[in-house]
């Protein structure tokens, strides 16, 4: 039956399509284009070619900044990915075994931390790892361990795995849940057929539910990647825009703060910041095609 | 289809009124958050009081985004009709973007001496942008119990000061100076440019380095660094993540014996309440040395070129230039000092000492306010991190020189 007006698509198109042009992409595109202006001294904006990406990319100061934040974002995001999605594994695996008590109370709790302000968050930790009022140094202390406690917000070689991990304590919740939706979804029967079949709980886990939710770890590595790449908030409240010590907490998204709105008596720059966000934008998006080109293709799906 | 018609209807009457009600109505933009009380409170019924046709709206920003959101809300003309200005070159590129108003020959500016007028004017000194409001000075406040027990004076000498700090290091009670590196800008605005006027001679040497006469990497530059190198033995453990709050707290507390410190931190302490202080001047390299003091032209206000009610802010300029202004305002923003002409009495302990180091010593304001920090790399963002680092004992001396100077280098063109 062929239809002979399709008003009707469109009606149920529109709001998605105008939401979603108004603010995602007409913005994008908006930012693409700026990025190839100019401003001079009076403010004025003009068509610059690729000029900003030829600083970003060849004069010493800009590229140092830039790479200094992306090596750190890429650190950035390995311990998260690395760190925060294992826990967040094994989290989801012990809350989906059945007959846990106080599963819920603890799914809840470490849920908690994602909901809360990231600039709560900031400042909390800060206190917890203050060298002068900290619960730490104590808590390290009482347990023998005293000699290992460092300023580790404080110190270069510190700072950035000090942040990640912050970060992992506040959004393990999340991969936390995707996986435990996952696994719960898993029917019954394969993993009682398996048990019939002699199989014991390891074994079961590596081979029969790690496989039906690999699609979903790819989908939770993916969702690491773009937020570790897109995170701004948590070096910003704990570390401020400047991301010390010596730029070592520095990321694309303070790099780009700094560039866009500047900063002290740095000047911000519209145009400049927007060539950073495409390069941001660029490095994000390669990042996805490969996992999808590389990885999640290839994996296997099963019917449930 | 009605309900959002009249919904309509009613948002159109309220900007109608919105509009009609700015006229007696002025908008003051600030990055001085901590004011805001004092401002409503005090400064603004102050002013209604003498021209009861014009009301007054304080509408601060917090201080490290006030530079940008103004400046956005400036380009989008949505920014108030009286603006803050900050000295030197954030308040000239808006200047320079026509976004604040000229106020060259302005019967008020008189009340101002030339060196306070510098820090609101163009390069030339031709135009005049904005009304000077305050200044801060820095110098270090310590704890008046520690001292007294200790049998110690305020330091005048450096070797005095660090053998003040060996005895209270000694002593081994209280920390000896209450200072962090984590924020990066207070080893950087308190420190640096605090105690370098010492050693580089005040406004003899930041006009040298505008000029190019002289480089970050001569020796009165770098034995700033080097004596700053010494600092790190008499800090608290685990400094480097200690912010400028967490030293702040750790001398309110009375568990430091030194805070550098600037002015502006009088109000904080003596809120916290309980503790006994003083101020002395940073010190100099050897007696006899004429002292140099950070006398920082902080604060200026201006009008925005697209005010829609430019007679009602010239009218409450005239107000901030009178004398009337002065005397409640450095009486009330205690450790913010008048920059008129007009004799201050002020009533602070704290703050009369401070000020009254301007007849002793000789004033200069930060070392990279003018003129350094307008180019690429922003030579302020470099000194937060360069001078963290140094007390972090991370970078010698002599490389934060070389890296300050190969950045300015870089963009400064001295005149041939």
């Amino acid at each position: 039956m062929k239809q002979k007006s399709g008003w009707h698509v469109l009606v149920f198109l529109a709001p998605a399509v105008l939401v979603y042009t108004a603010f995602s992409a007409w913005p994008l595109l908006a930012t693409l284009r700026l990025s190839l202006y100019g401003t001079d001294d009076t403010g004025a904006v003009s068509f610059a070619g690729l000029a900003n990406f030829h600083r970003l990319l060849f004069e010493d100061h800009w590229f140092g900044a830039f790479r200094n934040a992306m090596v750190n974002n890429l650190e950035f995001f390995a311990i998260n990915s690395l760190v925060q999605n294992p826990i967040a594994l094994l989290l989801a695996a012990l809350l989906s075994l059945r007959g846990v008590r106080g599963a819920t109370a603890y799914r809840t709790v470490l849920f908690l931390p994602t909901l809360l302000s990231v600039v709560i968050i900031g400042f909390t930790w800060q206190l917890i790892l203050s060298p002068l009022w900290g619960v730490t140094e104590k808590l390290m202390t009482a347990i023998g361990l005293g000699d290992w406690f460092g300023p580790w917000l404080g110190q270069e070689s510190t700072a950035l795995t000090t942040v990640s991990l912050i970060s992992v304590w506040q959004f393990v919740g999340i991969p936390m849940m995707l996986i435990y939706a996952a696994l719960i979804a898993i029917p019954d029967e394969i993993v009682e057929a398996a048990a019939v079949e002699g199989a014991g709980p390891w074994r079961i886990f590596w081979q029969i539910r790690l496989p039906l939710i690999l699609p979903t770890l790819g989908l939770v590595n993916i969702l690491t990647f773009v937020g570790n790449f897109n995170a701004f908030d948590l070096i910003y409240a704990v570390k401020g825009a400047l991301a010390g010590p010596n730029f070592s907490t520095d990321l694309l998204g303070t790099l780009f703060y700094r560039t866009f709105f500047g900063y002290q008596s740095e000047m911000g720059s519209a145009t400049m910041g927007a060539a950073l966000a495409t390069l941001k934008i660029l490095v994000i998006l390669v990042g996805v095609g490969l996992y999808f080109f590389a990885i999640q293709r290839r994996l296997q799906r099963f019917a449930l | 289809m009605n309900a959002l018609f009249r919904t309509l209807a009613l948002g159109a009457i309220a900007a109608a009124s919105a509009t009609q009600a700015s006229a007696g109505a002025l908008t003051l933009e600030s990055w001085r958050t901590d004011d805001k009380a004092l401002w409503d409170t005090v400064l603004l019924p102050a002013f209604t009081k003498a021209h009861p046709g014009i009301t007054v709206k304080f509408l601060p920003t917090a201080s490290p985004e006030y530079n940008s959101v103004v400046s956005a809300r400036l380009a989008s003309g949505s920014a108030g009709d009286i603006i803050a200005c900050r000295p030197f070159d954030v308040s000239l590129d808006l200047y320079k973007k026509g976004r604040l108003d000229k106020l060259n020959g302005d019967p008020v500016l008189a009340n101002f001496p030339d060196a306070a007028k510098v820090a609101w004017q163009t390069d030339d000194g031709r135009d005049t942008y904005c009304v000077p409001v305050a200044s801060v000075i820095h110098g270090f406040f310590y704890n008046k119990k520690v001292f007294a027990d200790l049998g110690l004076k305020p330091p005048a000498t450096e070797p005095e000061f660090f053998a003040a700090l060996d005895k209270v290091k000694a002593a081994g009670k209280v920390v000896p100076l209450a200072l962090g590196t984590a924020d990066q800008w207070d080893t950087s605005q308190v420190v640096f440019t605090g105690i370098g006027p010492n050693y580089w001679k005040g406004e003899e040497g930041r006009k040298a380095l505008i000029e190019g006469k002289a480089k970050f990497t001569d020796p009165q530059f770098v034995a700033v660094w080097q004596t700053m190198t010494k600092w790190p033995a008499y800090m608290a453990k685990g400094y480097q993540a200690q912010t400028y709050g967490d030293s702040q707290t750790l001398f309110a507390s009375g568990k430091a014996a030194v805070f550098p410190a600037g002015s502006w931190d009088i109000a904080f302490f003596q809120k916290e309440g309980g503790l006994d202080f003083g101020a002395f001047p940073p010190p100099v390299r050897k007696a006899g040395d004429p002292c140099y003091i950070s006398d920082h032209a902080d604060i200026g206000m201006g009008i925005n070129s697209a005010s829609k009610n430019k007679a009602d802010a010239k009218v409450f300029l005239d107000w901030i230039g009178s004398q009337e202004f002065a005397e409640l305002y450095t009486n009330k923003a205690t450790g913010f000092f008048s920059l008129s002409k007009f004799p201050i009495d002020v009533q602070n302990p704290v703050a009369k000492q401070m000020v009254g180091w301007r007849a002793q010593c000789k004033s200069t304001i930060r070392l990279n306010a003018q003129v350094m920090s307008r180019g690429e790399p922003s030579m302020e963002n470099e000194l937060w991190n360069v001078n963290s680092q140094v007390l972090n004992l991370k970078m010698t001396p002599q490389a934060a020189a070389a890296r300050i100077e190969g950045g300015y280098e870089k963009w400064h063109k001295t005149a041939p």
